[in-house]
């Protein structure tokens, strides 16, 4: 490896830290999820007399959510090969998808939150949904972070073209995307499929 | 309105207290004679410049030691706070201080001195060494290191706001154990502060470790192979494995507490199916490991100190290694050891009592490796090697009395006494902070170019030895006797006292060792020109850092070293050094954008501290403009080519060279403290005579 880095040029080298660094970074933030996940398994049952997951979940909408973010997955990756290639209009075209995707399931997942809370099922209404709200929340937040990056991403795409280091950055940006795919099966496993077993 | 401007902020929340507004007042005045200084010397632009924004590794690390210095004082006093409570507080004597503020000092103690004393030096250390150690010029990312030392500093300033604003601190124990730190028990902001402080430079030890996982893995200097890294490298690489792995545990669980208290929310909280029980855990899941987080530099400091100063290779660099690291692994799977008591099970106490055991194993294997080294070697009792010898000691004695809290019966009657109090300083001040006080001496000719004042520098040792004996021993009889830990008052039938007066004079005399620690760098700078180093290796050092001058230059080394085996520079002295060639180095631009970023997460967290919503969301918008701002900004380095890069070196071996003429052979020997006396003194008289202050 220090043989091969003295070899590679001071750029190269720079993208190889940088992709090294950005995988670290996602371990740590798939320990916190770890954690939320572990607390959603102790408090699961801890409903306080209300709902429980099972007769909260609806499966087809956490399935739709699924496909819509499993798509979104593909379509990023069709976008980084484009990128690979060098076509500026298929990045821009499959990224943009890509966004209209996670929009879509972010719209889902709020439209779900939105039923709990006007039927009365709060944060605050028990540990079960403290703990529920917090997990698919968090990821929530992540894929709005995601689409934040995809649209500046995307602007200085437009404005820079696709120099080298546009594609590092449409690199790390695909990375966290479909890092947030493999969170969501395990939440879609975890708390949606879980609930009904 | 005022609630939508100012949230829960109001006149009450000004300090009223002796204390708070004794030290707002200090604070102040503290900040106001810098400035003035400053401003009379007109060095803003150059501290700006030179030092706030720098990205250079050397620099950083010099401003962590300065603001993790001053932070060592600020939980001192706190120790001292709590001995003389401890000293006068018996029978009908209530002592000096109310039972809450008792509790907010040891609070803020535990705070401070793990994570802005031990953090801070130990991450400065990493700083200024690791890229030396292994042939670097800068890390993978010089501005990640930026960010994470100014989250560090934002989390110093918050960790002391209460001072300024809210006049009340977390008063439930370093790690705020729930329900306790929840709102219906804890109400005030004092735990607020605590989360946003430990959030805040926590996430900022979280991205400076992933720094120096890229830089060691991926940025050593050719030839230099893992097996080849010295052992301090190796220490720190452990120990940032282990921040990142464990660091987000902890920012996870504060974010659930601060959910409790700021939504409602029922984590772990006594209603509604919350499991108090669970913080206990989650917290120290990283509570645990933290602690070695903070040990395995150390351990690579020692390493280091004994080889050099035996003038021997370390006895089987092997075991050394793997003793380190099979202490980051175990380290992972003992948190449980912590609460026995709370009713796990007989079989899962059994299994982490166990574990906690195993441990010792590593440990020891480190211990014989460092007397193997020793043994037949030629030994220089140089102060970083009394360093080391104290720290062996200890380290045993705490080690012992660490597998005695292992057996779960017998932690059944130790839990929560002072035993274990005096155990786990045992372990953080002989472990820990001796072995950054023997990595400051030993690097400190690397750091200033200048030896330290020998003589001063092993009275403060001995201070430090004494002053710790005494100040826990009794500790030790005091938690077999059934003392209980954070005792504000405890009955005079009890015969205590005197083990609690002996406790503060020991926590004197370790002050006056704090103190000398001071004078020794005042001495040396006083006596400058007899301990200048310019040879850049004044100890016969075996690795990198000793092969470049003393202080480095800002791109650490004209050529990049050629490394063939371990202990590359001793190798390098007997082979004969390469010959030196200039060429294009590029190095990282000034950024201020960690400063910016880490202003607006200090306002986040005051924010939320205070529930002032538009200073969040205003807060938080700037930190995203600012990071977007910094990664796209694809000039971030320029180039030093050959040319300038020679006339630099000339220019440093000429101002080398006449320091050498100009040093001062005819009084050898260093300073003693009378004489040091005498010479601030006369400086003093000068002062005055001359008029001099006038110009000030």
């Amino acid at each position: 490896m220090v043989a091969a880095n003295k070899e590679m040029s001071h750029e190269a080298a720079a993208n190889d830290r940088v992709m090294f660094g950005f995988w670290v970074y996602l371990m740590t933030d798939l320990l916190m999820f770890t954690v939320l996940f572990a607390v959603y398994a102790v408090l699961h049952g801890n409903t306080a007399g209300g709902p429980s997951g099972r007769e909260l979940f609806s499966l087809p909408l956490a399935l739709t959510e699924t496909l819509i973010l499993l798509t979104s997955s593909l379509t990023c990756g069709i976008g980084m090969i484009a990128a690979r290639r060098g076509s500026k209009k298929q990045v821009l075209v499959w990224f943009s998808i890509t966004f209209v995707l996670g929009l879509a399931f972010f719209g889902l997942e709020m439209k779900e939150f939105a039923e709990f809370i006007h039927e009365g099922h709060t944060l605050q209404s028990s540990a079960f949904l403290s703990s529920f709200f917090t997990l698919v929340g968090t990821h929530g937040l992540h894929i709005i972070s995601g689409l934040l990056w995809i649209v500046i991403t995307l602007a200085f795409v437009l404005k820079r073209g696709l120099n080298p280091h546009m594609i590092r950055k449409l690199g790390l940006l695909s990375l966290y995307w479909h890092f947030l795919d493999i969170v969501w099966i395990f939440i879609f496993t975890v708390v949606y499929l879980m609930a009904f077993v | 309105m005022k609630e939508l401007l100012i949230g829960k902020l109001g006149w009450e929340s000004l300090p009223h207290e002796w204390f708070t507004i004794g030290a707002a007042v200090t604070f102040i005045a503290m900040g106001l004679v810098v400035a003035l200084v400053i401003t009379r010397l007109k060095r803003w632009k150059w501290l700006w410049k030179e030092w706030l924004t720098s990205v250079d590794p050397k620099k950083i690390g010099i401003m962590y030691f300065i603001v993790a210095g001053l932070m060592l004082l600020r939980g001192g006093l706190d120790a001292i706070m709590i001995w003389v409570q401890q000293a006068l507080s018996t029978g009908s004597s209530q002592g000096f201080l109310t039972a809450d503020h008792f509790q907010q000092i040891f609070t803020a103690h535990g705070n401070i001195m793990v994570f802005f004393v031990a953090m801070g030096f130990v991450s400065g250390l990493i700083n200024y060494i690791v890229p030396l150690q292994i042939g670097a010029r800068d890390l993978a990312s010089p501005f990640l290191n930026t960010l994470g030392f100014w989250l560090y500093v934002a989390g110093v300033i918050m960790v002391n706001m209460f001072f300024l604003l809210g006049g009340e601190y977390a008063a439930t124990g370093w790690l705020g154990v729930a329900p306790l730190s929840g709102r219906e028990f804890s109400p005030g902001v004092g735990v607020d502060y605590m989360i946003w402080s430990l959030q805040i430079s926590g996430i900022g030890t979280t991205l400076g470790a992933i720094n120096f996982i890229m830089t060691i893995l991926r940025m050593r200097a050719p030839g230099m192979t893992l097996k080849k890294m010295p052992l301090f490298t190796w220490g720190s690489l452990c120990s940032m494995i282990m921040a990142v792995t464990v660091f987000p545990l902890l920012t996870a669980t504060l974010f659930l507490l601060f959910f409790d208290r700021y939504f409602g929310t029922h984590f772990f909280t006594t209603t509604a199916g919350g499991d108090p029980m669970m913080y206990t855990n989650l917290i120290w899941m990283w509570g645990h490991p933290e602690v070695y987080i903070l040990m395995l530099p150390s351990f690579g400091i020692f390493s280091e100190v004994v080889s050099t100063f035996s003038r021997k290779r370390i006895a089987s660099y092997t075991s050394n290694v793997v003793g380190m690291i099979g202490v980051s692994l175990f380290a992972l799977s003992v948190w449980l050891h912590h609460f026995f008591t709370m009713g796990a099970g007989a079989n899962v106490n059994a299994f982490f009592g166990l574990m906690t055991m195993v441990i010792a194993i590593p440990t020891t294997v480190l211990v014989f490796t460092w007397i193997a080294t020793m043994y037949r070697g030629r030994i220089r009792f140089t102060t970083p090697m009394l360093w080391f010898l104290g720290f062996v000691g200890l380290f045993s004695v705490g080690g012992m009395t660490g597998v005695l809290l292992a057996v779960p019966p017998a932690d059944f009657q130790l839990h929560n006494s002072l035993f274990l109090v005096a155990h786990f300083h045992t372990m953080v001040i002989g472990g820990v902070l001796f072995g950054i006080f023997a990595g400051i001496a030993y690097w400190f000719p690397k750091i200033a170019g200048i030896r330290l004042n020998e003589r001063i520098g092993k009275y403060a040792f001995w201070c430090w030895l004494i002053g710790f004996l005494m100040a826990f021993t009794p500790l030790y009889v005091l938690g077999i006797m059934g003392a209980t830990r954070r005792l504000n008052h405890y009955d005079a039938s009890t015969g205590w006292r005197p083990f609690f007066i002996m406790a503060l004079v020991g926590g004197i005399i370790i002050m006056v060792g704090v103190a000398l620690q001071f004078v020794q760098i005042i001495a040396s700078f006083i006596q400058r020109r007899q301990l200048i180093d310019v040879t850049g290796d004044p100890w016969d050092g075996p690795s990198l850092e000793w092969s470049t001058a003393s202080p480095p230059p800002s791109y650490n080394f004209t050529v990049i070293p050629q490394v063939a085996s371990r202990d590359a520079y001793w190798e390098m002295k007997q082979q004969g050094l390469p010959e030196h060639t200039f060429e294009d180095i590029h190095m990282p631009k000034n950024t201020a954008s960690g400063i910016y970023i880490s202003v607006f997460a200090f306002l986040a967290g005051f924010g939320f501290v205070w529930n002032i919503v538009w200073l969040i969301i205003a807060s938080i918008l700037g930190i995203i403009i600012c990071v977007i701002a910094r990664t796209f900004n694809e000039e971030t380095e320029y180039t030093l080519t050959a040319e300038e890069v020679e006339k630099l070196e000339s220019a440093r071996i000429k101002r080398a060279l006449a320091a050498h003429a100009s040093k001062d052979e005819g009084s050898a020997g260093d300073m003693g403290l009378l004489e040091f006396v005498q010479v601030v003194i006369k400086w003093a008289l000068d002062v005055v005579k001359s008029k001099r202050w006038r110009s000030w």
